[in-house]
């Protein structure tokens, strides 16, 4: 590594000052980082609601706030965590900044429609914040009818209608994408050549673009009843109530993907870039993520074995639900293998890496014990299911998203943040979190339900356990906050390749200009390539 | 803090060993998994560990015959333990032809139950040790969900419709019931206990007080007083179907299709008579949507079911 680099003169940072040059941006990276900001911002307040329910929960009596209160936390927590970062996060930041610069493109196919999705986010948002400041939502972020539509007296619409919103944010940036990868790949730059991230964000992209509109719709049909009393889902007016989990399940089953595949991707670079080694099985592990989109739509049903549905239905949602696990499986191994006469290094994108793998395989093994339909039935509803989502989510997805800032925060912000720090912080966060949601899937075989302000109090022991985690993990995720920030003024400067990695993104100086590269690329070798391009890369 | 705490659930039905056994020999698994892929994470971490800045990973590209393997036997493990929950559920599905019933009805925020006996509870449920006891359920409002972790049993409440789930306590004691489908406000409010009694003191227990009489009569008193039986009479003379021994048969419906009498048939043909007209008959019968509670829904579907016997006289 070179020892002295400075920042290249111009590049898309330093084209353009002003805030008119931020907002009316069509350079997929400034959306990027506007998008960085808006998922930021989010996080940390889905995570402020998260902390006052573990406060809650550390007696078993409902202390701190009323359970009216109590109600609204968790439901808040959930609609701001999964609609306004877990889904957006990866693929709108990660993604908007890398999947050009990895195929060797200028900028996305529509960079003025991809400007305008960060703005029906940031409408989604605020329409979302109007409902949790005038009053709050108190129907958990599944919206459950008739509870949703007839008895719930919080500002149902007004939250719903955020969430209606910034599904055409989402369905725009898959379609994005998609035309994307599809039209601007660069010169030689096949399909089997692009890096696993930009396949995984392809298989995303479908999801986003076939399931966000049935979420839409329910949630235009929950308004409608809820204005007019039109009888879809109240029983009392002829409705099936049942019917919404279908038509809910039907999108949120395969969002658990558009928030999972696009870290499974930086998973996929991560392991790569740090074995300095070709990722195993790369076509299993690009056809594994096209599997999990397309089976992912097929399994909504497992989140209704209790509710009625009948005996064969219930079975043929367990067996499919049993075959989406093999392709996330599959992953598992491959990248485990990748390191297997690699040359790795323990830098903190790594270890991001190791801890995602080691905590989805512990998410997606208790998964197979949500798809044993005769055990579901007793675990459903419980703290096991919590355990077994926030595994998956915050243990795969924010793990993967906070790798991939690691791994390309040189690349975004062309300066090199604290690497002590940062192991730091990922080992507390990986304490933290373990000690927060471990204790869980106990509380839940016991059978502690989810959702209760109040608790039987031989379940204090391990509520409390999960609180202090809880603790710890806010702390792990405020310390990269702080040096990030810190990193962008008083960072020295990355260099191009700062990791020795391979990867168009590489090649371009950090930060990249602002038509990424000088001149369009011309690709005549492999993604992962590291032993015929060690010259280029690793010098 | 420490008062009761455990580990692992009391176990107190049939059912519960069942299910454990499943959920331990998926712990294992998980922990061999786990351990394998953690084991193997950190040894390959440790022992190519980058040595040199320049070096670089072994130029291995895959394996066609691993890729295989850890297709394949993931797929046949995964298909064994379907197998297996899929067999617990089917024995979960399925009661027992001798039953217990008792009815529930769960509404914001509190369970009622009521006994064939004619007892009625609140939050509060005797069952008798060593019985397969079958719950019958709806809900006023919003969904519910009757969940006793100890049985190892949950099924939603669902307002509109009858789910059912059955359990043969194998324990006496108390066990917590709670409500496990988010319901508003007093969601965590929304349980009760169950209490399992051995069988004599349960008969004690049911001795003690059912000051109406049994559920069936005052089912019978209902359909009087709702003048059902200047309709429905036994000697097939009326305007309505003869409901004597129609419980549990099935009924040939206008359209031709034929149709089970169960308990949501006959609460749609109370709520939504004209839905489903049995064969022969003009839909004249009026609604008594909002006329009758969920518990004299009940009380009706039961008396429907006491009238097993046919009619005294044979129509000739």
């Amino acid at each position: 590594m070179a020892t002295t680099v400075a920042l290249p003169p111009r590049h898309y940072l330093n084209d353009g000052y002003g805030i008119a040059s931020w907002l009316l941006t069509r350079d997929h990276k400034r959306i990027g980082l506007l998008y960085l900001a808006g998922v930021t911002f989010f996080f940390f307040i889905g995570g402020a609601f998260a902390v006052l329910i573990r406060l809650e929960l550390a007696t078993p009596v409902g202390d701190l706030v009323t359970d009216e209160t109590y109600n609204k936390l968790f439901t808040m927590h959930g609609v701001m965590m999964v609609f306004f970062f877990l889904i957006p996060a990866i693929p709108s930041v990660l993604g908007n900044f890398l999947i050009p610069i990895m195929i060797g493109a200028k900028d996305l196919a529509f960079p003025k429609l991809n400007l305008a999705s960060w703005y029906i986010y940031m409408i989604g948002a605020l329409f979302t914040t109007y409902a949790i400041v005038t009053g709050g939502l108190d129907t958990g972020w599944t919206f459950y009818t008739p509870f949703s539509t007839v008895s719930s007296t919080s500002n149902v619409i007004p939250a719903a209608l955020g969430i209606f919103i910034t599904g055409f944010s989402s369905i725009l940036t898959g379609l994005n994408f998609i035309v994307t990868v599809h039209r601007m790949r660069a010169p030689g730059m096949t399909w089997f050549r692009l890096p696993l991230f930009v396949w995984s964000h392809y298989a995303t992209s479908l999801i986003m673009v076939l399931g966000t509109p049935v979420l839409a719709i329910t949630i235009l049909l929950v308004a409608a009843e809820r204005l007019f009393h039109f009888g879809f889902f109240d029983p009392a007016v002829g409705g099936d109530p049942v019917l919404f989990q279908h038509l809910f399940w039907f999108y949120s089953h395969p969002a658990v993907y558009i928030m999972v595949l696009p870290a499974m991707g930086v998973i996929s670079e991560l392991v790569a870039a740090f074995c300095r080694k070709q990722v195993f099985g790369y076509g299993f592990v690009a056809f594994a993520s096209l599997g999990i989109a397309v089976l992912g739509f097929l399994v909504w049903g497992h989140h209704m074995f209790v509710a009625g549905q009948s005996v064969y239905a219930a079975l043929i949602f367990s067996i499919l639900s049993f075959l989406v696990a093999i392709p996330s499986a599959v992953k598992v191994f491959n990248w485990t293998a990748t390191m297997y006469q690699g040359s790795v290094s323990w830098d903190t994108p790594m270890l991001y890496a190791i801890g995602f793998i080691g905590l989805f395989t512990i998410g997606g093994l208790t998964g197979l014990f949500l798809a044993a339909v005769g055990l579901d039935v007793h675990v459903t509803d419980t703290y096991f299911i919590v355990a077994h989502f926030h595994y998956i989510m915050v243990g795969g997805t924010i793990m993967g998203y906070l790798g991939g800032l690691h791994y390309w925060w040189p690349k975004i912000s062309g300066r090199l943040y604290n690497e002590w720090l940062a192991k730091f912080s990922a080992l507390v966060i990986f304490l933290g979190f373990n000690l927060t949601f471990f204790p869980q899937f106990i509380l839940g075989y016991l059978g502690m339900p989810r959702r209760y302000h109040a608790y039987p109090p031989e379940f204090q022991v391990l509520n409390v356990l999960s609180s202090a985690g809880a603790s710890i993990l806010g702390v792990g995720y405020l310390i990269p906050m702080i040096y990030l920030m810190w990193s962008l003024r008083y960072g020295r400067p990355a260099g191009a390749n700062p990791w020795g990695a391979v990867g168009l993104e590489w090649t371009t100086t950090s930060p990249p200009p602002t038509a990424n590269f000088v001149e369009t690329p011309i690709v005549t070798w492999d993604a992962y390539d590291y032993s015929a391009r060690v010259e280029d890369h690793v010098a | 803090m420490f008062s009761g705490f455990t580990l692992f659930p009391e176990r107190a039905s049939t059912m519960a060993g069942r299910v454990d056994a499943l959920y331990f020999a998926l712990v294992g698994l998980s922990t061999f998994f786990s351990v394998l892929i953690a084991g193997l994470i950190v040894y390959f971490a440790i022992k190519y560990r980058r040595r040199a800045p320049n070096a670089i990973g072994a130029p291995i590209h895959g394996s066609l015959a691993l890729e295989l393997a850890w297709t394949g036997l993931p797929f046949l493990m995964t298909m064994g333990i379907f197998v297996w929950g899929a067999s617990v559920f089917f024995a979960m599905s399925r009661p027992p032809d001798e039953t217990l019933n008792i009815y529930v009805v769960g509404k914001q925020w509190m369970w009622k139950f009521q006994h064939l006996d004619g007892q009625r509870e609140i939050n509060e449920l005797h069952v008798p040790v060593g019985r397969p006891v079958k719950m019958i359920m709806t809900s006023e409002d919003v969904i519910h969900d009757f969940f006793v972790p100890a049985f190892r049993v949950k099924a939603d409440v669902i307002p509109g419709r009858y789910t059912s789930i059955w359990f043969q306590p194998t324990k006496p004691g108390r066990y917590h019931l709670f409500c496990a489908e988010y319901c508003g406000t007093r969601h965590s409010g929304m349980i009760g206990q169950v209490v399992v009694m051995d069988p004599s003191q349960y008969q004690t227990w049911l001795s003690g007080g059912a000051p109406e009489g049994s559920l069936a009569s005052a089912g019978a008193k209902l359909f009087a007083d709702l003048a059902c039986n200047t309709c429905h009479r036994p000697d097939a003379q009326g305007r309505g179907p003869v409901l004597e021994g129609l419980f549990g048969n099935t009924v040939t419906l206008q359209s031709g299709e034929t149709m089970a009498v169960d308990e949501a048939y006959v609460r749609e043909s109370i709520l939504t008579p004209s839905a489903r007209v049995a064969a022969g008959f003009q839909p004249i019968m009026p609604t008594f949507q909002g006329l009758v509670t969920e518990e004299q829904l009940l009380e009706l579907i039961e008396y429907v079911k006491s009238l097993k016997t046919l009619p005294q006289v044979q129509p000739r």
